[in-house]
């Protein structure tokens, strides 16, 4: 040991004291920006455009809260929701060695990416010019009928008139929540495919079905992969909602600004209003974001995996078997 | 300690209805390439058929067609009596349903060489997970045998640990209990050593040992020589998708009649 001390005595160097290398680019910047934003605050407190009173005294009104809760959140959890689960269903189908289904599950993906959202929503905002009421029963009844004879044959279980169901918030959120489907189905394969085969095959040998250990096996390993573009999706939904304005939806956040602006001729502080408002409800959303990133970004992805299995050797040769991740 | 399912049945005579598996003239290609050229095997009840040759002889593929993870495409593969993944009427072949398959499959147990553990589950979830899944027996009543099963392999201390924090002979050995958890007449091995740490692969042979005097029919795929000749009853050594050798262990590592038999060996030994 007597050698161990003697270098680190002889070790013991004389701390640096060196001249940092200066940014003067940095102090540029600093200035340039600094001009910019003076001349930002001071349009914005100067131009009457923006009338800020009026914004202010405008932009909480119990409708415009209204449909922010209604249009704007609700509409985001409800279509998110179907969107997540009949994204799966299809994703399912596209994976299944089922040509039909696989085939169905393509049309579906390739028809509600293929047609931008905004025609979407105007599409199904005006469905109802198709039928004027929707029933449930025997498919090509009357026609059936008059092959065995009997007139205007009728054989319907029940059904609603389309203006009720297919106006507003349903015809809105079926648009949104069939087309973020597309979109979560591509999602759900990507994750399901980064499993590890291997895992499909220990589970079918083990004796489960295809469905068994797609539930228990595949898509909960699938998880990691799938959430962090979740939460893109739903911010991304968040925004679409102003997409609205074109179903129409009234009972919702930008159609009621709008509306407020054509209304009183002061258009451009309702769209400032709308952008703070979107500013606000995303900024929520990005810090859900972060700390579900952080949570499911951890330990996972391959550089992840080679984490969990360095750590798996540290526990082998003696390291520290319990801890997981800082 | 707990008790094997299997009786033992090590020393019985070669009758008919012994036969555990019988294979006849199994055929498969992946595309242009024919990776099994007929391959013929019959392995008792109760025995040990060691698997041996070069990397890319079909090994893997035969042993995955055992219980038809590949579908083969001529020949035909009994197991305990039933033809596995097919319906024999009428002298047709009828394609048994997904159900009807996996249910073949449960008497078939199956080791692999990178362990396929399943990760977001703790060591007794693993094990737990098929027999409660697939209504073999109860939670509780699974639990409890699984706890057994292993204590068996040596890990009754590390039911709550998830596989990540296992070496890799422990993880092979939870693999080894979850296979056993369905309770098989076979069990599959596919190279079940290849992956570990050299000194790592004494602790998942032992286990597999042990299983073998208790009678369990096994077919291992190994490299492990020593292995074969302590407890293999039947060694077979394939290359380019054909048997090039077969008979007891014990004469054909001593005596390698073949010469692609002898090469290997060299290498291996
Ligand atoms: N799914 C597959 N598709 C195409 N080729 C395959 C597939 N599986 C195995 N092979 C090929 O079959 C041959 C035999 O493979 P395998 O059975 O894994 O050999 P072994 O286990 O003896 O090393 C190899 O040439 C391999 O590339
Ligand atoms: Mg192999």
């Amino acid at each position: 040991m007597t050698t161990d001390k003697a270098t680190t005595v002889r070790a013991r160097a004389e701390p640096i004291r060196a001249v940092p290398v200066r940014h003067p680019g940095r102090w540029v910047a600093v200035a340039v920006l600094a001009v910019l934003t003076a001349m930002f605050v001071h349009l914005l407190a100067t131009n009457d455009a923006f009338n800020w009173s009026f914004m202010v005294d405008k932009m909480f009104r119990p409708p415009i809260i209204e449909g922010l809760l209604r249009g704007t959140v609700l509409m985001t959890v409800c279509a998110m929701l179907i969107g997540v689960v009949l994204g799966v269903v299809i994703a399912v189908m596209r994976l299944s060695d089922n040509p039909i289904l696989r085939g169905v599950g393509w049309l579906y993906t390739w028809f509600f990416r293929a047609v931008p959202r905004l025609v979407l929503l105007a599409v199904f905002g005006n469905i109802g010019i198709l039928w004027s009421r929707i029933e449930f029963g025997v498919p090509f009844d009357t026609q059936l009928g008059q092959l065995f004879g009997i007139d205007n044959l009728q054989l319907r279980l029940f059904g609603f008139s389309s203006r009720d169901i297919l106006t507003g918030f349903m015809a809105g959120l079926l648009g949104l929540a069939l087309s973020e489907a597309a979109y979560m189905a591509e999602i759900v394969r990507a994750g399901i495919q980064s499993v590890d085969p291997g895992q499909t095959e220990a589970a079918q040998a083990l004796g489960m079905g295809r469905g068994q250990l797609l539930r228990r096996v595949v898509l909960p390993q699938a998880m990691r992969m799938i959430i962090p573009p979740t939460g893109n999706e739903t911010i991304a939904m968040l925004k679409d909602t102003s997409l609205l304005l074109y179903v129409p939806v009234s009972v919702e956040l930008f159609f009621q600004l709008d509306a407020v602006g054509k209304r009183t001729f002061q258009i451009f502080p309702m769209y400032v209003a709308a952008c703070l408002w979107y500013l606000f409800l995303t900024s929520i959303l990005l810090v859900g974001q972060y700390f579900l990133e952080r949570h499911f970004g951890r330990g996972y992805g391959s550089a992840g995996r080679a984490r969990l299995r360095l750590r798996g050797m540290a526990a082998e040769t003696g390291g520290n078997p319990g801890k997981v991740e800082p | 300690m707990t008790e094997l399912v299997v009786p033992a049945q090590a020393d019985a005579p070669a009758a008919e209805s012994d036969v555990m598996v019988r294979a006849e003239q199994v055929h498969k290609s992946f595309g242009p390439l024919e990776v099994l050229q007929g391959i013929d095997l019959e392995v008792r009840a109760g025995e040990v058929c060691c698997l041996l040759g070069p990397s890319g002889s079909g090994k893997s593929t035969f042993l995955r067609c055992i219980n038809h993870l590949e579908k083969i495409d001529a020949g035909r593969i009994w197991v305990d009596g039933d033809l596995i993944g097919y319906r024999e009427r009428g002298g047709k072949l009828h394609e048994l349903r997904e159900r009807e398959v996996a249910a073949q499959r449960r008497a078939i147990g199956m080791v692999f060489q990178r362990f396929n553990l399943f990760p977001h589950m703790t060591v007794l979830q693993n094990v737990v997970e098929a027999p409660v899944l697939l209504g073999r027996e109860k939670k509780a009543a699974a639990r409890e045998r699984a706890a057994a099963l292993l204590d068996r392999v040596g890990l009754g201390d590390k039911l709550g640990a998830y596989p990540a924090q296992l070496s890799g002979g422990q993880q092979q050995r939870v693999a080894i209990a979850r296979a056993l958890a369905m309770q098989p007449k076979l069990m599959l091995f596919d190279e079940p050593t290849s992956a570990l740490d050299p000194e790592l692969v004494g602790e998942v042979l032992d286990v597999m040992k042990d299983l073998a005097r208790d009678g369990m029919t096994m077919i291992v795929v190994t490299h492990e020589i020593g292995f074969a000749r302590e407890v293999g009853d039947s060694l077979i050594f394939m290359d380019g998708g054909v048997v090039v050798e077969s008979g007891n262990p014990r004469e054909v590592i001593a005596n390698p009649r073949h010469e692609r038999t002898k090469s290997f060996l060299a290498k291996v030994l």
